[in-house]
């Protein structure tokens, strides 16, 4: 594509000037624009770039000039290269952009469709609530004891200082553990020391109608100062319905120390309230009767829904307190039958129900549905209540 | 108890318009929380209305109305007469009648009703003639109350009857009572003389105690007072069953004459049933003083009352008609020691009971013995309001006062005349006094109660407090009032020093105990084990430890073997479960039925909770007396009678693991997702475990079941699918799987620090093998077979492919495993690689007979 040869000693070429060169570099500079598509800047690129390329021939022209000319046509020819090769690299990484964000909106899913194919489970809410309440007695520095649920008489009632023959015992609707077999046999009737309690001979054991025992079993494991609380099932000979189980939840507490007093037990009661069901929730506290502990006391929460302002208040029917548990000061007989003395030491011991937080805490309202494992119930709470 | 407020006001200044909430509130303060309220249910215009024309009418349903036209004096309003429709036909024109004018409230059993004029019948009739029912008076709903009728024989209720008098005072609907709950240490509180005390107590109202007036005008005791012995011979716990029994006798007695309207009004709203004078009088005097009494028709007895102990094989038919075998220790009353005539404290024989012919009265006034009492009433199941208040511990004061009190009233309406001589014996027990440090209630109760503020409240509540020297110090040595035994001990004479004080006045401290040492592992590794399966999928459930032998039997276990490992209630809720469970699965098998019933299809469950694996025979665990550390063998053996109560871990799957849905279809759970829910709470406690087929074990799939062991070779479960027998007998759906663990076991073996070992950085190299084996070897054992041949070069082994058909032949499978080498220090050679592959197939086929394809 050599320019006509008008003259014997090549001192010009034609495809070397600077109009041919820049009537190339635009041609090339408009075909790398008008490229639609990666592909078609491919073809191009071949075109204008390639070896066959107008640009490409009169490089090898230059060849052709004297020595003196050479600098200048080749410094020409290269910025044209240049000037193509930017303008390509630029078109390039333009498409490039363009088919990339082209994709991701072509790879675009509805993200609203259904994932459930392997639904998370869920803990039982009753669970919830005795762990979140555990924690916070742990958080206070308490630690956290445990019995079994099968319990023998002794750690149930007598350490407790519920005497054999004394009304108390009777307000427990106790399941007893029937007696061995062979006592059975052999017609071994009730001691007397079982005191007419029941038609059936005494196995020593039964079914703890509360937590309490387990302040007995921890006085005489752990020793004092002794604080410790311990949640559980419970048992009364209760028939299921809306408003009772035959087995429930409690959480006992028990602290015995050098100089506790009625205001530690009202002091933690208050930061419990608050803790479990909001700032500010206080308590307050009744005379009331339990043989474990004396004085005794009944124990309301302030309602933390309505905070007594409420007359159709679901939680407290209007009352402003909900009765929450039982509470008082270590009875010394307590004491005594732990083997601890109660000149030098006193504490206090609470008791109430998880079942109950749960229910009015979330609205609860039928006990049966905290019973029957609808895997429905739980999917309603988190893992955290 | 329920508390009459206007008997109330008998003993203590009760405000003019207290209501019932409000004496409920003052009560709470002091400890007696109430129960309920009743009465003050009717709110006016109800007036007293004379019928002046009466018209009966024809209805076509069949009825026949009465359209009455009512004289209500000025209270409508006009002077006109009031026209009423009304249903009932038991009342004539010139009738006085209640009538409730439009906006009166009426009780009904579906709640308030206000009572408006309506149209019925062609009439507009402006309000209602009222019967005893829609008034709450009783159950009599047939006719309308006539009033005239009703206070025929009260000459100045009759005066009181005028048209247009309000006639809610005049039937007494103006009464309210107010229920309380009495604590089993106030047994003084079952009478009005004591809720009167508490009231007092309460709001700083005048108290009035009628027991100070009843006796001094109660006769000292006398030689010839109806003879009484007190012979009991063999005391509980040596204490006499009786300790003071004080009778009067009555003759001449009417006893046909009514008991008197305010009596018997206020038996009613104590809850008691009128029934002749002398018994409303006996009840009268116990609802209000506190003291059961008992009437014995004097002609019936002896020469003498004996109280003694029963002998064997004695029978008594008690009032209630029952023929009852005694127990020896029942304590009764006697005719002459012969024949027994009551069981004390409890129930009177119906021998000696009073009745129309009875002319002479013998009233029984005595202090039984609580625990010999709350014996008997438990033996015969005979709760009575006698028995209930001697258990709880009767004033032993207060005998002489409430005989009198009964003869009074018995004399003042039932005539006749009492006799001089009067019954008086017995040895009551000495009140105990109780030394109390004056600074203790403040120590004890974190308020600063000075010595004068102890000393006026217990002083207050009706102690008698004297100031004594003592070794330790100045003491306070008080003397309990008679009405309260339970006053025993220092912390009990605190109470009442903080409760009269105010509990509202306790302030709260939070203590601060020694640093705790936070959860045990055991406690955290728990929540690590539900949280892990609730993370998977499964929904946590817990269910009654009830079970019986169907249930073990449907398990495919024998029952009595189950038996032989648990314990059996006493006093089941149903007879069909009266054993403790022996299994998680054996009870929460019900949820799962419960949720598949309800139309769940893909269900997983979990539970943890306590069996029993009673090993050994079942022990008698000894009780002890309250307040008794027992001896080291006696607490030894408490604990080796209570069976071992292990925590178990339970899971149950049916349907899909993997959910069918717009993705395509389900994947149903089968027996590796069971295995691999048991293995992952082990994999989460970091403890290794090893899975061997179990093929005996109930209630599995004998081809379906893995037992899984810690490395020490201990068994913490199973896990597959339950055999067909018994997915057919507990009504399961198909190829339920479940597994069941030892979770105690589990948890035990977690309790190590795990060694940590550097991560190798070197490059992995993999190759593949297929090794063809018989049916009968376990990938387990292909698979240990491997890696014990590579040593410990050998990173991984993935099984991924197993291969049944020509190729292998039958009774033959192909196993695909791809191994993973890597060692510690340098890349491996492909030769070295080719080798490590050499020796574990090598070894395979030494140990499982692995053939290479």
């Amino acid at each position: 594509m050599s320019g006509p040869n008008t003259n014997f000693d090549p001192v010009r070429v034609a495809a070397l000037e600077p109009e041919a060169l820049e009537e190339a570099v635009s041609t090339a500079l408009a075909a790398a624009a008008a490229a639609a598509g990666l592909d078609e800047l491919k073809a191009a690129r071949s075109a204008h770039q390639g070896d066959r390329s107008p640009l490409a021939l009169a490089n090898r022209e230059i060849g052709a000039l004297p020595p003196s000319a050479k600098a200048e046509a080749g410094k020409r020819v290269g910025a044209a290269r240049a000037r193509v090769a930017e303008a390509f690299a630029t078109r390039q990484s333009e498409l490039e952009m363009e088919r990339d964000a082209r994709i991701l909106v072509e790879e675009a899913v509805d993200v609203t469709l259904p994932t459930g194919r392997r639904p998370l489970g869920r803990r039982h809410p009753i669970e919830l609530m005795a762990t979140r309440i555990t924690d916070i007695f742990v958080g206070m520095g308490w630690e956290i004891a445990e019995g079994p649920e099968i319990e023998a008489e002794w750690f149930n009632f007598d350490a407790l200082n519920f005497d054999e023959d004394h009304p108390a015992r009777q307000m427990q609707d106790t399941f007893y553990v029937a007696a061995p077999d062979e006592v059975v046999a052999h017609g071994q009737a009730a001691s007397s020391h079982d005191g007419g309690h029941h038609d059936w001979p005494s196995s020593g054991l039964v079914l703890r109608t509360h937590t309490s025992p387990v302040q007995a079993r921890a006085l005489l494991e752990r020793g004092v100062p002794l604080y410790v609380a311990c949640p559980g099932r419970v048992f009364r000979t209760d028939d299921l319905d809306a408003t009772h189980m035959p087995a429930f939840h409690q959480v006992e507490g028990l602290a015995i120390d050098e100089g506790l007093t009625m205001a530690h037990l009202k002091g933690t009661l208050d930061r419990l309230a608050s803790e479990i069901f909001g700032e500010g929730t206080t308590t307050r506290l009744r005379p009331a009767y339990f043989p474990f502990t004396e004085p005794s006391a009944e124990m309301d929460l302030r309602c933390f829904l309505c905070h007594g302002t409420n007359p159709d208040c679901r939680a407290c029917k209007g009352m402003g307190w909900i009765e929450w548990g039982g509470c008082g000061m270590v009875n010394h007989n307590v004491l005594r039958a732990c083997g601890i003395d109660p000149e030098r030491y006193s504490g206090f011991a609470f008791g109430m129900g998880i079942d109950r937080a749960l229910m009015f805490r979330t609205g609860v309202s039928d006990m049966r549905d905290m019973i029957e494992g609808d895997v429905r119930f739980n999917a309603q709470f988190g893992m955290e209540i | 108890m329920r508390v009459p407020i206007d008997w109330l006001r008998d003993y203590v200044d009760v405000p003019a318009g207290t209501t019932a909430q409000q004496v409920a509130a003052d009560l709470v303060r002091v400890g007696l929380e109430e129960e309920a309220f009743h009465g003050g249910g009717v709110t006016g215009p109800l007036v007293v209305g004379r019928v002046l024309t009466l018209d009966k009418e024809p209805q076509k349903n069949g009825k026949v109305i009465t359209w009455c036209t009512v004289d209500v004096g000025a209270a409508n309003g006009t002077g006109e007469p009031q026209g009423i429709v009304c249903g009932a036909h038991n009342f004539e024109a010139g009738d006085l009648v209640p009538v409730i004018l439009p906006g009166g409230v009426l009780t009904t059993p579906q709640g308030p009703m206000v009572v408006g004029a309506r149209k019925t019948y062609g009439h507009v009739s402006a309000g209602m003639i009222c019967s005893e029912l829609e008034l709450g008076l009783g159950e009599d709903h047939d006719g309308i109350i006539v009033l005239t009728r009703r206070f025929a024989d009260d000459p100045e209720m009759l005066a009181r009857l005028e048209p247009g008098a309000d006639a809610i005072p005049l039937l007494g609907l103006d009464r309210e009572t107010v229920e309380v709950n009495v604590t089993p240490d106030r047994g003084y509180c079952f009478s009005i003389r004591g809720i009167a005390r508490e009231y007092s107590h309460a709001t700083g109202a005048s108290f009035t105690d009628p027991v100070v007036d009843l006796a001094e005008a109660a006769p000292a005791a006398t030689d010839d007072g109806f003879p009484v012995r007190l012979e009991d011979h063999a005391p509980i716990q040596g204490r006499a069953g009786c300790s003071r029994y004080v009778a009067r006798v009555v003759r001449g007695i009417d006893v046909s004459a009514p008991t008197p309207r305010w009596m018997s009004q206020r038996l009613v709203e104590a809850g008691m049933r009128p029934i002749s004078l002398p018994v409303d009088v006996t009840n009268y005097v116990m609802l209000g003083l506190g003291q059961p009494l008992h009437a014995f028709d004097a002609a019936t007895l002896g020469d003498a009352i004996v109280v003694r102990r029963a002998a064997p094989g004695e029978r008594i038919t008690t009032l209630d008609g029952q023929d009852r075998a005694l127990h020896p220790e029942d304590l009764l009353i006697t005719d002459g020691g012969r024949t027994p005539i009551a069981i004390a404290g409890v129930m009177g024989g119906a021998e000696t009971e009073v009745g129309a012919g009875t002319a002479d009265v013998l009233v029984e006034s005595a202090t039984f013995d609580p625990v010999s009492i709350a014996r008997s009433a438990r033996r015969h199941r005979l709760p009575s309001e006698a028995s209930k208040r001697f258990e709880r511990g009767v004033d032993p004061e207060l005998a002489p006062a409430a005989a009198e009190l009964a003869v009074q009233l018995l004399t003042a309406y039932g005539g006749g005349s009492v006799d001089p001589g009067v019954t008086d014996v017995g040895t009551p027990r000495p009140i105990v006094t109780v030394d109390l440090d004056p600074d203790y209630p403040a120590r004890f109760v974190g308020v600063p109660y000075s010595r004068d503020d102890v000393r006026r409240i217990l002083t207050e509540i009706g102690c008698h407090v004297e100031e004594v020297a003592t070794t330790g110090g100045p003491r306070m040595r008080v003397t309990p009032p008679s009405w309260r035994p339970d006053l025993r001990t220092a912390p009990d004479l605190v109470e009442e020093v903080a409760r009269i004080d105010g509990y509202d006045r306790i302030p709260s401290v939070v203590p601060t105990p020694p640093s705790g040492s936070g959860l045990t592992h055991g406690q955290r590794a728990r929540r690590i084990v539900a949280e892990v399966l609730a993370g998977q999928g499964l929904t946590e459930v817990w269910s009654p430890p009830f079970v019986g032998d169907t249930r073990h039997r449907d398990l495919g276990w024998d029952p009595q073997e189950a038996r032989a490992r648990t314990v059996a209630l006493a006093n089941p809720l149903s007879e069909e479960q009266p054993l403790m469970r022996i299994s998680v699965l054996s009870t929460m098998v019900d949820a799962l039925v419960r949720n598949v019933a309800r139309g769940a299809k893909d269900v997983g469950l979990f539970e943890v909770g306590l069996v029993v694996a009673r090993d050994g025979e079942q022990r008698r665990a000894p009780t002890e007396d309250v307040g008794i550390l027992p001896s080291e063998d006696t607490l030894a053996a408490i604990h080796a009678a209570i069976p071992a109560q292990p925590r178990h871990l339970a899971i149950l799957l049916t349907g899909d693991r993997d959910r069918a849905g717009w993705w395509g279809g389900g994947r149903r759970a089968d027996v590796t997702d069971v295995i691999a829910l048991a293995a992952s709470v082990a994999e989460a406690l970091g403890v290794e475990t090893e899975v061997r087929p179990a093929d005996d074990v109930m209630p599995f799939h004998p081809g379906r079941c893995a037992a899984l062991h810690l490395a020490d070779g201990v068994l913490l479960g199973h896990a597959g699918e339950l055999h067909p027998k018994v997915v057919a007998s507990l009504g399961l759906p198909a190829r339920t799987l479940a597994a069941e663990l030892d979770l105690d076991r589990l948890i035990a073996a977690s309790e190590v620090t795990v060694q940590a070992r550097d991560v190798i950085t070197s490059p992995v190299a993999y190759s593949d093998v297929a090794l063809v084996v018989d049916e009968t070897v376990t990938a387990a054992a292909v698979e240990a077979s491997l890696r014990s041949g590579a040593g410990d070069i050998l990173e991984s082994v993935g099984l991924f492919d197993v291969y049944r058909g020509d190729q292998v032949g039958p009774g033959r499978k192909s196993l695909a495993y791809r191994l993973a080498f890597r060692a510690p220090d340098r890349t491996l050679t492909t030769d070295e690689v080719s080798g490590l592959r050499d020796r574990a197939v090598a070894e395979a086929a030494r140990v499982v007979g692995a053939v290479q394809r």
